[in-house]
């Protein structure tokens, strides 16, 4: 599968002959935007302003921003924690992000949940929770009404190498498989579960599983954008066209430890040397800077947004009190379905507008 | 009107429903080509196809997971676990995915979660138990359990038509044996409680298969006016009927065929307690399955459930003190 140059493609440097030097170009800076996001939420969190624990993602930022690329304003995401990107493509502001991780009212949901806990359902996203991997099912499912329904959408979700332990891997995996479903499951193989290396989660590699449930299974370099991209590209295509699901395993790394409380020693410093070399912003930059893009203009402009967005946070007021009890339950008669999210990838040459009914 | 039986009222819901709303779906093991393994289904595939009446992997995650998902792309799936035991092998689905999404993130989820419940016919500890306190107990679910065929038929519809994830309780002893007029075409029941009977001297609550019971125990008891509160719906529970009714008569039964231990008996006798204290005349009393779980020998089950008699004599007590 197509981790290297297809032929045909314009720009010997590209991965992917789908994309624009533009779309490049968006996905360095929404790679940007992710990890200076990230870092300027791990100094808010040594300000004391972040609660509880902070995670992140990086050195795995190719891998939400790669595929999400890749789907349509009309598909759906279910989207891990170490996993921005994918929520800053669909169109999630870095002020609501940053509000979000300090319990803020204006954050997405409103101080209810924390960190990567959420998901703008107005975009088409759906929130995690925190026993992994329970949005495979959910992702499975609207790939079941999708194929109901007789549409041309896709779904797609992410989950760890630890995931791959648990009972729901296995019902989504299969259950997607049986009835040929239109869903991409991107294992983020980012080599340890918490402190627990992945030759301790499984015996055999679990992109190997996939053809045991009927469908196909590819590793992919989770460090390349373009590659995370183009994969993600082709299982929509053929889950579109009727050919059921796709385990495509993104092989990276976990760069900081689980979360900001971690100092990660159980992980050997040459295994991080190692992966830093293969840091998928500079892999990414350096292939623009090489076709003469100033990439120092994209991360000053990066930088200015989150400077704002920043500020758009800290002036948020924390939730009311009073409202804690509030919304359990939905009352009104407004039917609230996911709707579409931003697309931005030039092959996506419109956006359909609304949401699901 | 038709005369129906509890069972015959969920069908009859289930598919008009189906009729009116293209967006509802059943889904669960065998309950296409089969029709279920208490018939619920029966036909249904013949009439809304494959797609609509799902033959599922048998994986209880899986089946509410996948609830899920088509719910927040606009399906109204109606979700049957083959028992209700074995909802606990989706607990965490619906627990900590379905209760939890709409306080989370603002997104309802609209799915029906059929529970064949109940125990009184040697199912033994897997085939028998009444799980309605579990989801008591986890926020963001709504729980029903109705008794007539009547409220079946309109609280099913309800359910479905329920923005947010319902449990439905459907107790199997009840599926046979209790039959009653059912009004025809759509309509939707309250999740409020019931007057079964009104009384004066004493009130009896309870919910789902223990209604009857109820009713039976206290038809003719020497005279006594004993007033029988159908609860229908746990979550919410109707805390002003339960409150009404202890005012008028003062002294209290509150009778559960699941175990004692945290029921939603429990539930029903602390609030008697915290806000109706002043209006008892007596003890609130409780008549419940003791804490072991339900065993398959007929003298052993029955010795367990809670029985007319159990029940008689309790309300004897009350009524004396």
């Amino acid at each position: 599968m197509s981790t290297t140059r297809p032929e045909g493609a314009q720009d010997p440097s590209a991965v992917s002959e789908h994309l624009t030097l533009d779309d490049r170009i968006a996905l360095l800076r929404y790679m940007l935007l992710m990890r200076g996001i990230e870092e300027r939420a791990m100094n808010l969190y040594r300000q004391g302003k972040v609660p509880g624990s902070f995670y992140d993602g990086y050195g795995q930022e190719a891998v939400s921003v790669g595929a999400t690329f890749a789907m349509a304003a009309q598909d759906r995401l279910c989207i891990l924690h170490r996993d921005l990107g994918a929520h800053l493509i669909r169109g999630v502001t870095p002020a609501r992000i940053l509000g979000q991780y300090m319990g803020r009212e204006g954050g997405i949901t409103g101080g209810r949940d924390g960190n990567v806990h959420f998901g703008d359902w107005r975009l088409g996203c759906v929130g995690m929770v925190s026993m992994l991997p329970d949005m495979m099912l959910v992702a499975t499912g609207m790939a079941m009404a999708f194929k109901l329904r007789h549409e041309r959408r896709c779904a797609i979700t992410w989950f760890g190498d630890g995931s791959t332990s648990r009972g729901d891997f296995h019902e989504a995996m299969n259950w997607a498989g049986v009835q040929r479903l239109p869903v991409i499951f991107v294992l983020e193989n980012n080599q340890y579960a918490y402190s627990t290396p992945t030759g301790a989660q499984f015996a055999v590699d679990p992109v190997e599983r996939a053809q045991a449930y009927g469908f196909p299974g590819l590793s992919v370099d989770g460090n390349d954008a373009e590659a995370m991209f183009e994969a993600t590209r082709q299982a929509r295509e053929r889950a579109l066209d009727g050919g059921g699901p796709t385990l495509i395993e993104a092989v990276t790394m976990r760069m900081h430890g689980h979360a900001a409380h971690d100092d990660m020693k159980y992980v050997p410093k040459e295994q991080v040397d190692e992966w830093r070399k293969k840091d998928p912003i500079d892999r990414q930059e350096t292939r623009l800077r090489d076709l003469g893009v100033d990439t120092a203009a994209i991360r000053e402009e990066v930088r200015a947004a989150i400077d704002a967005g920043t500020q758009e946070a800290l002036a948020m007021p924390m939730p009311d009190p009073d409202t804690a009890t509030d919304r359990l339950f939905h009352e009104g008669a407004d039917e609230l379905v996911l709707g579409d999210g931003n697309a931005p990838w030039s092959g996506h040459a419109q956006t359909a507008a609304g949401a699901d009914s | 009107m038709a005369a129906m039986t509890y069972l015959q009222a969920i069908s009859d819901g289930m598919r008009q429903e189906m009729r009116h709303d293209e967006r509802v779906l059943v889904m669960g093991e065998d309950i296409g080509v089969f029709g279920g393994a208490f018939k619920v289904t029966d036909g249904f595939i013949e009439e809304f196809g494959a797609a609509r009446v799902m033959d599922t992997p048998v994986a209880e995650s899986g089946i509410i997971g996948t609830a899920i998902g088509a719910a927040v792309v606009g399906m109204r799936p109606i979700a049957e676990m083959q028992f209700a035991d074995f909802i606990s092998c989706g607990f965490d689905q619906l627990v900590n995915v379905a209760g939890k999404m709409y306080y989370r993130q603002g997104l309802p989820v609209n799915i029906t979660v059929r529970l064949p419940s109940g125990g009184g016919f040697s199912g033994g500890p897997f085939h028998s138990q009444n799980p309605e306190a579990w989801f008591m107990h986890s926020p963001g679910l709504k729980v029903v359990a109705p008794s007539t065929a009547e409220d079946a038929k309109g609280m099913l519809i309800g359910a479905v038509r329920d923005h947010n994830p319902v449990v439905y309780l459907e107790h199997k002893h009840l599926y046979r044996r209790v039959r009653g007029e059912v009004p025809d075409g759509l309509y939707e029941t309250p999740f409020t409680a019931r007057v079964a009977r009104s009384g004066s001297d004493l009130t009896v609550i309870a919910y789902g298969a223990m209604v009857h019971t109820a009713l039976e125990a206290t038809e003719d008891l020497d005279g006594a006016s004993v007033e029988v509160l159908d609860l229908r719906s746990l979550v919410p529970l109707d805390e002003e009927a339960i409150l009404a009714s202890v005012r008028k008569t003062s002294k209290v039964l509150i009778v559960d065929e699941a175990n004692a231990t945290c029921a939603a008996g429990a539930q029903v006798a602390a609030l008697i307690a915290d806000r109706a204290f002043e209006d008892l005349d007596g003890p609130v009393r409780r008549v419940a399955t003791p804490d072991v779980p339900i065993p398959f020998s007929p003298p052993l089950e029955q010795a367990l459930l809670p029985s007319v008699d159990r029940v008689k004599e309790a309300a004897r007590e009350l009524l004396e003190y």
